[in-house]
């Protein structure tokens, strides 16, 4: 069933939770809507859902409008943040809760019912847990409790209110696996929201970026990454590196650091944002770029080792990250306190008064470095 | 080695000591001496003296105008405080902090003012006793004013106890259920009532108690025309005045033992309910 917000604005108070806004989810996708807290996801799902009623627009489910048919009768499947599943109930009772308050003309027979819940349990892999209360559950096993009694219902849209906030990071990626399998089977459309980007790049098929209660981009994950269309959604998604620089003809310079490039600029100042995958680290500057950092932190987890660097002569409002491959590490070990030098590859420059940013690549630099820094040649230097 | 003095506050054996006998010396002589003499006296024509007097005609009278008030007052007060909490707790309206405020009044407000108030109002020559006069009702010195100042003064009991537990519980699981489809009774019946049943339970008790004893509003507002309008409480001090000391005991001891009966269930209550909070914290982790 596709959804479309037509026009919703919100206001608490003083606080305008939603500007005026339109989206469109078509049927079948799985579509997250990813901010920071207080972007009014949370309210815009609630809208959805109808738990909230949005003092302007439309929802339309399906090409009909039912901004005001009542929550109750809207038939969406909600997962909530804390699960909220009734705690005086068994887990098979709270799978069973939505069959059992249908009127009775619709409600199915007890073993229908029993069948039912018993399936539902089963999908969800929990059919051993039916009998036991949920205080005796772990957080992950509560939420996959949680969806069954969403999807007992066989809702058309499933709405999920950050469905992973609150498991440890290691439950968070089996369930978001398991999520996304479930709704490539069943086909519903669904909408989850979360404040954290990795989840929705992996798991949506479309992601809506939303800050102060406006939508900033959406697109596909692979787009958005590419292409970001404003600073917000580059800044969000992931660590930025940024040079804050004065232009000087094709040069950005802010105190000892400068980056030459490729064409020249018309606007006076302007912000290389670059990802710390797009940038390497090397001993000596290079022809096009003069970015001295020193090592601040080493930290060895993951699938890289990540530095984190303090600018050197120049200034920048948080301190730089940039991984490298283990082979360097151990080609190199860095320590903290040591000097090098950033090159960027690719970056995107951010000028006065466009919101995109221009992406500028420097082809020379992907030649292999041939002063690649080792740590004995390092400590000669430095002794 | 030499042991070192702990530093700890009380620590010393005699602050201790001399601590725990100044509390029991002021638990018994205040609290456990009168109890156990309100007995001694009560029986103190034996068990004969005690039976006679409690088939008294007019105690029996007073004993069945009592359960009769608290009979009454119990449903109501029910139905008032779940919906009072129900309406505070699950809902935002201006003036909501202040209603939260004023359901303490009759805590705040000594019983004999309630009852003066309520005598005032409805007397027969009160704003609305007068009217009320003409049309051939009297609420006043019969047991309806009674029963009105009996729910005046425990009116904030059941709210009182529903309101930090519904706060605590927060609406979610009520949010699950009506987007499950539940209707409003079935949300009511199946998902917030099993959830408070502990604490509405001792809400109920302990406005079971107080309606009960209450003396001061009752007395006001009752006229103590024996054998009409005089409930337990009013019964003791009257035997009293009476010189009827046997006779006001007897009484007394009824009211003392519905106390301890209240006590334990508030125990077993609170017992219940902090098994109810301990795994609310585990469902919170």
């Amino acid at each position: 069933m596709s959804i479309r917000v037509e026009n919703i604005s919100k206001r608490f108070g003083q606080f305008q939770a939603l500007q005026p806004l339109t989206l469109e989810i078509p049927d079948g996708e799985l579509v997250g809507l990813l901010g920071p807290s207080g972007s009014g996801k949370t309210t815009l799902l609630r809208i959805i859902a109808g738990l909230e009623t949005a003092d302007t627009g439309r929802i339309l489910f399906h090409g009909q409008d039912v901004t005001n048919v009542h929550v109750r009768d809207r038939r969406v499947g909600f997962v909530f943040q804390h699960y909220a599943l009734f705690r005086h109930m068994t887990v098979a009772q709270n799978v069973a809760f939505g069959l059992e308050v249908l009127p009775k003309a619709e409600r199915p027979s007890n073993t229908e019912i029993y069948k039912r819940v018993a399936n539902l349990l089963e999908m969800v892999q929990l059919g051993h847990l039916a009998k036991r209360y949920p205080s005796q559950l772990s957080g992950g096993q509560k939420q996959r409790v949680a969806l069954a009694r969403a999807l007992a219902m066989q809702p058309q849209v499933l709405l999920l209110d950050e469905p992973f906030g609150a498991l440890d990071a290691k439950v968070r990626k089996d369930l978001r696996r398991w999520l996304r399998s479930l709704h490539d089977e069943l086909h519903f459309t669904s909408v989850f929201v979360t404040h954290d980007q990795e989840e929705a790049l992996e798991l949506s098929d479309k992601v809506v970026v939303m800050s102060a209660g406006k939508i900033e981009q959406v697109d596909s994950p692979q787009e958005l990454y590419s292409r970001p269309e404003s600073r917000f959604v580059f800044d969000f998604l992931g660590h930025i590196n940024v040079l804050d620089a004065q232009v000087k003809g094709t040069r950005l310079q802010q105190g000892d650091a400068w980056v030459e490039l490729p064409k020249p600029i018309t606007v006076p100042v302007a912000q290389l944002y670059l990802r710390p995958h797009e940038v390497h680290l090397q001993q000596v500057p290079v022809a096009h770029a003069n970015l001295p950092l020193t090592i601040n932190a080493v930290s060895l987890i993951g699938a890289e080792v990540r530095l984190e660097l303090q600018p050197d002569g120049w200034q920048a409002d948080e301190p730089w990250e940039i991984g490298i491959s283990h082979a360097q590490y151990n080609a190199w070990q860095p320590m903290r306190g040591d000097r090098c030098y950033a090159v960027p590859d690719i970056g995107h420059l951010f000028m006065e008064g466009v919101t995109e940013p221009e992406t500028l690549t420097w082809a020379s630099t992907l030649i292999q470095d041939p002063n690649f820094p080792k740590r004995s040649a390092h400590l000669a230097e430095v002794s | 080695m030499q042991t070192r003095a702990s530093l700890r506050v009380g620590d010393q054996p005699w602050v201790k000591w001399s601590l725990i006998s100044l509390a029991l010396f002021i638990v018994g002589t205040l609290l456990i001496v009168p109890l156990v003499a309100i007995f001694v006296q009560a029986f103190g024509d034996g068990v004969q003296g005690f039976l006679a007097n409690i088939t008294d005609t007019y105690t029996l009278h007073a004993i069945s105008l009592t359960l009769l008030v608290a009979a009454l007052t119990i449903p109501l007060n029910l139905v008032f405080g779940v919906f009072l909490a129900w309406l505070v707790t699950r809902f935002e309206f201006p003036g909501r902090k202040l209603l939260i405020t004023l359901i303490d009044i009759p805590f705040a407000v000594s019983p004999v003012v309630a009852g003066l108030l309520y005598l005032l109002l409805y007397g027969s020559n009160g704003w609305l006793g007068s009217w009320l006069m003409d049309h051939d009702v009297q609420l006043m010195f019969s047991w309806p004013g009674i029963l009105m100042v009996t729910v005046f003064v425990t009116c904030p009991f059941v709210a009182r106890e529903l309101i930090p537990l519904m706060q605590q519980q927060g609406k979610e699981e009520e949010e699950a259920g009506v987007t499950l489809g539940a209707s409003g009774w079935q949300l009511f019946r199946r998902v917030t009532l099993p959830n408070i049943q502990w604490a509405l339970i001792y809400g109920v008790v302990l406005t079971n108690a107080r309606a009960m004893g209450e003396f001061g509003a009752v007395s006001v507002v009752s006229g103590n025309i024996r054998g009409e309008t005089n409930t337990l409480p009013l019964h003791v001090e009257l035997l009293y005045q009476d010189y009827n000391a046997v006779g006001a005991f007897t009484s007394a001891s009824l009211l003392a033992g519905i106390a301890l009966i209240t006590l334990f269930v508030k125990s077993f209550v609170e017992w219940r309910q902090a098994r109810q909070r301990r795994v609310l914290d585990e469902v919170s982790e």
